[in-house]
């Protein structure tokens, strides 16, 4: 394997680690519900996309020719974080879980004059 | 240079688990161990992608794809069940 691929690659998984890592990290850390989301779906997403690109290139430069697996699970992972993520802060509002005051911003799940007792639907949509 | 890039990621990858367990227990609330969960199987794809690396094979590559596959679903399960009472409306 040349030098310089081998040196791209290396760099490529140790990115991915400390992404992971990151992600982990602020999800462990961080205060709030709303706050701990934001750490695994953007960072954690990134760095499994940079360590399968890593094992793609491995793969090719190993066997010659291009794989599409890894590229394959890459793009699920990509298409499916986002939604995962609106679902998990849907349900937070759904549940009306506490917020520290550093989270800013007052969606309308969250206003007292909306929500009264119980939860009620959004105006428009509903919560499904 | 690429074996020990390999020990530093598993390293990385193993403290990032380590720290998701942490908050699947401590978690205050249940969307909190939903996304840990969540959390939880994008880095197992990590690590089994890892171990492709470290045993020169590409044959997991499809379990990955089946981790990824399942994990999304039963989010999206878990989070319908919480929202709406129901999954299957």
């Amino acid at each position: 394997m040349p030098f310089l691929v081998e040196a791209l690659i290396s760099l490529l998984l140790i990115a991915g680690g400390v992404f992971v890592f990151i992600g982990s990290l602020g999800m462990a850390h961080l205060r709030d519900f709303y706050m701990r989301l934001h750490g695994p779906t953007k960072a954690t997403t990134l760095g499994i996309g940079c360590m399968l690109i890593a094992s793609m290139g491995y793969f090719w430069s190993v066997d010659g020719k291009p794989d599409i697996q890894e590229l394959l699970i890459t793009l699920f992972l990509f298409i499916t974080a986002p939604v995962s993520a609106h679902l998990l802060a849907k349900t937070g509002l759904h549940m009306q879980l506490k917020h520290s005051q550093k989270t800013q911003g007052k969606p309308v799940e969250l206003r007292p004059e909306e929500v009264g007792e119980k939860p009620v639907p959004h105006p428009d949509k509903g919560h499904g | 240079m690429l074996s020990i890039a390999l020990y530093i990621t598993l390293a990385l990858v193993v403290m990032a688990l380590l720290m998701n367990l942490y908050r699947l227990t401590v978690g205050p609330d249940l969307p909190d161990r939903v996304l840990a969960l969540d959390t939880m199987y994008v880095n197992s794809i990590a690590l089994i992608v890892l171990l492709g690396l470290w045993l020169n094979s590409k044959t997991y590559f499809e379990s990955a794809l089946l981790i990824a596959m399942l994990g999304f679903i039963s989010t999206v399960a878990v989070c319908k069940y919480i929202l709406r009472g129901d999954i299957i409306e």
